[in-house]
């Protein structure tokens, strides 16, 4: 495979807290490729925002957080950076939609301004050229009335609106790579099929590769070429969509599937998976998943295993793949 | 924003009534006046003198009297100085202003600046070094400083004057003058300075750190804008919209004088004749003097409402 575009190699992030370490993510590995579209899904606290966030380097400075491994684009290990070479990558190279777009968005500027201030920044537009920039951005996200809203403040408009607005900012600079953060966990439903499609059709016409962070395995099926499933801090499976979707190797993923609800199946309850994600303060030193997995053995209590092959598309991390260990 | 100032300025008269109100009763209920106050008076003699001043009148009459007195700017007489309130207050007034003005630009400026550095780098060797001094400047009793003030600087050193306004039999004019009077209140300002400096950059602190927990920061990094911008234009805009209330309360504050620095600086302020009047029960000056604090606080905050409507458009356009 030729060169990808982002690589996670060994990724670990710590936070000093007052109550000792929280490991929330530990030896992350996986790749983007150009154009490609990756999800990482899991639950909440797995460490999925973390990741996304080293990847913009807005985690919190030394020695509150350290960082181990090493996060690359192209050749360059973005975590040894220093901050002032971190910033002409952000919003240019890679940008970022966040959950909340009525939060994401200062209430104290107008929807225009926010828009033209990475066009000034990265590409030194002058402010006339910036602000028809700003406006064709409006018309590209579907935005009617481009320069009314442009010209509007965040609080005149409603949560879509604002989502069209974030990922106005985020593709102003073309960058290579979108980092969308949950993009329409607060929206409403009907507005969630808006946004997901305006953001496909965008990736589309740009090429840009898409990092897509969810809990939501819909939005996983639709949107994502492969998939990382994360549980306390550490993939435990990785593979193309159609792999996870339709031969699940770890439990935990097994897990999430069945919990999903199916339509026109009724059922009593649905399916959930037993017992809670361990704290990443104390995660253990055997597999994270041991106590809530249905096929446990003794043995899962010992190590922590590996991600392995189980295709040439696909990897796991579950002792259980090696029945001689297992048995 | 037309109708929301109107309606605001409409919302402030019945807050006047109940101000003057208010202070009418207060003073008017507290037993003894300027009268009673005078020990060689024969009864008969304070009887006539409080029938000429209206004292034996009911307590409604007085106060419409007051009332109307007021509405035609008359704020009264002084009984102890026997010369008009207002050429009273006008005398004083302006140089609690000029002393106020001067240290509250001072110690904005100062807190804000400070308060920000500190919010930037919580907990690190600035922002710990700025909170032990903050705490120190403001644990300080503004006598003790002021004494301490003046030992150094006036009597071990001799660079400033120890009180007053203007030197002694001075009759410098223009630059000359305002030099002088800027000598003498260095050390007025110095002890205004920092005892309100501590308490504003914790505000600030405060105000900035929440800021900087905003989303919209985050998203402002995200965008890669420089961090100067973030911090100035993203956070600080919001940072200062709690603050603009704030500032509201400062005009009153401007006019009423530091009693306890007015006092021992020597300095010819209101806060100086507060205290004396108020010994001698001399009330109409203290109720015109408590009604105009009162007024400018509902001014302030009237002021502090529509700057805030400026700065914030989710109040400008609702």
């Amino acid at each position: 495979m030729n060169q990808p575009l982002i690589e996670f190699d060994r990724l670990s992030v710590q936070f000093a807290t007052e109550q000792g370490v929280a490991r929330a993510v530990q030896e992350v590995s996986f790749a983007i490729h150009a154009g490609e579209s990756v999800a990482v899904v899991g639950e909440s606290g797995c460490g999925k925002s973390v990741t996304a966030l080293s990847l913009m380097g807005l985690l919190p400075p030394a020695p509150a957080c350290r960082l181990g491994g090493e996060v690359r684009l192209g050749a360059a290990n973005l975590l040894a950076l220093p901050p002032a070479a971190w910033r002409p990558l952000r919003g240019r190279d890679i940008a970022m939609v966040f959950q909340e777009p009525m939060s994401a968005l200062n209430p104290v500027l107008s929807v225009g301004e926010q828009l033209m201030e990475p066009l000034l920044t990265h590409r030194q537009l002058s402010l006339a050229a910036a602000w028809q920039q700003a406006i064709a951005l409006l018309q590209q996200v579907g935005i009617a009335r481009p320069e009314a809203i442009a010209a509007s403040y965040p609080h005149q408009l409603s949560g879509g609106m604002l989502q069209r607005v974030m990922l106005a900012i985020a593709i102003s600079c073309q960058p290579r790579l979108l980092i969308a953060d949950e993009p329409t966990t607060a929206l409403d439903v009907t507005i969630q099929a808006q946004i997901l499609d305006l953001l496909r059709r965008l990736q589309q016409a740009s090429g840009m590769a898409l990092l897509l962070i969810t809990h939501d395995l819909g939005i996983v099926a639709e949107m994502a070429d492969r998939v990382v499933v994360m549980y306390a801090g550490r993939v435990v499976e990785t593979g193309s969509v159609r792999d996870i979707f339709r031969h699940p190797q770890h439990p935990y993923t097994q897990g999430l599937l069945a919990s999903r609800p199916v339509p026109g199946r009724r059922l009593d309850r649905l399916a959930a998976i037993p017992g809670q994600v361990p704290s990443p303060l104390a995660l253990p030193d055997h597999c994270a998943f041991a106590e809530r997995c249905p096929h446990a053995r003794p043995a899962c209590l010992r190590r922590q295993p590996e991600l392995q092959a189980t295709s040439h598309t696909q990897q796991a991390a579950c002792l259980l793949l090696n029945a001689e260990e297992a048995a | 924003m037309r109708t929301y100032v109107l309606r605001r300025l409409l919302g402030a008269i019945p807050l006047l009534f109940g101000a003057s109100l208010l202070i009418f009763l207060v003073f008017a209920l507290t037993p003894g006046d300027f009268i009673d106050g005078n020990i060689n008076l024969t009864p008969q003699r304070a009887a006539e003198l409080k029938a000429l001043y209206g004292l034996d009148r009911p307590l409604w009459a007085r106060y419409l009297s007051w009332l109307s007195q007021l509405l035609h700017g008359d704020l009264g007489f002084s009984l102890q100085h026997q010369i008009p309130v207002s050429t009273l207050l006008g005398q004083y007034l302006w140089s609690s202003f000029l002393l106020a003005l001067v240290s509250l630009l001072l110690y904005w400026t100062l807190s804000l600046a400070v308060g920000v550095l500190a919010a930037v780098r919580p907990y690190g060797w600035f922002d710990r070094v700025v909170t032990l001094l903050v705490f120190a400047a403001m644990s300080f009793p503004v006598f003790f400083l002021c004494l301490l003030l003046i030992k150094w600087f006036a009597v071990d050193l001799g660079w400033l004057p120890v009180g007053g306004m203007i030197s002694i039999g001075s009759n410098a004019t223009g630059w000359d003058y305002a030099l002088d009077v800027a000598r003498h209140m260095v050390l007025p300002v110095l002890t205004l300075v920092m005892l309100q400096a501590g308490g504003l950059t914790r505000y600030v602190r405060a105000s900035m750190l929440d800021a900087l927990a905003m989303d919209c920061v985050r998203t402002a990094r995200a965008k890669g804008l420089p961090e100067r911008v973030v911090i100035l234009r993203h956070a600080l805009r919001n940072a200062l919209l709690p603050l603009i209330a704030l500032l509201g309360f400062e005009l009153p504050g401007l006019f009423a004088g530091a009693i306890v620095t007015e006092k021992i600086f020597n300095w010819p302020g209101v806060g100086h004749i507060h205290i004396d009047t108020l010994a001698a029960r001399d009330y109409p000056v203290l109720m015109s003097f408590t009604l105009l604090l009162a007024v400018l606080t509902i001014v302030g905050n009237l002021l502090a409402d529509v700057l805030s409507a400026l700065a914030d458009p989710r109040i400008r356009l609702r």
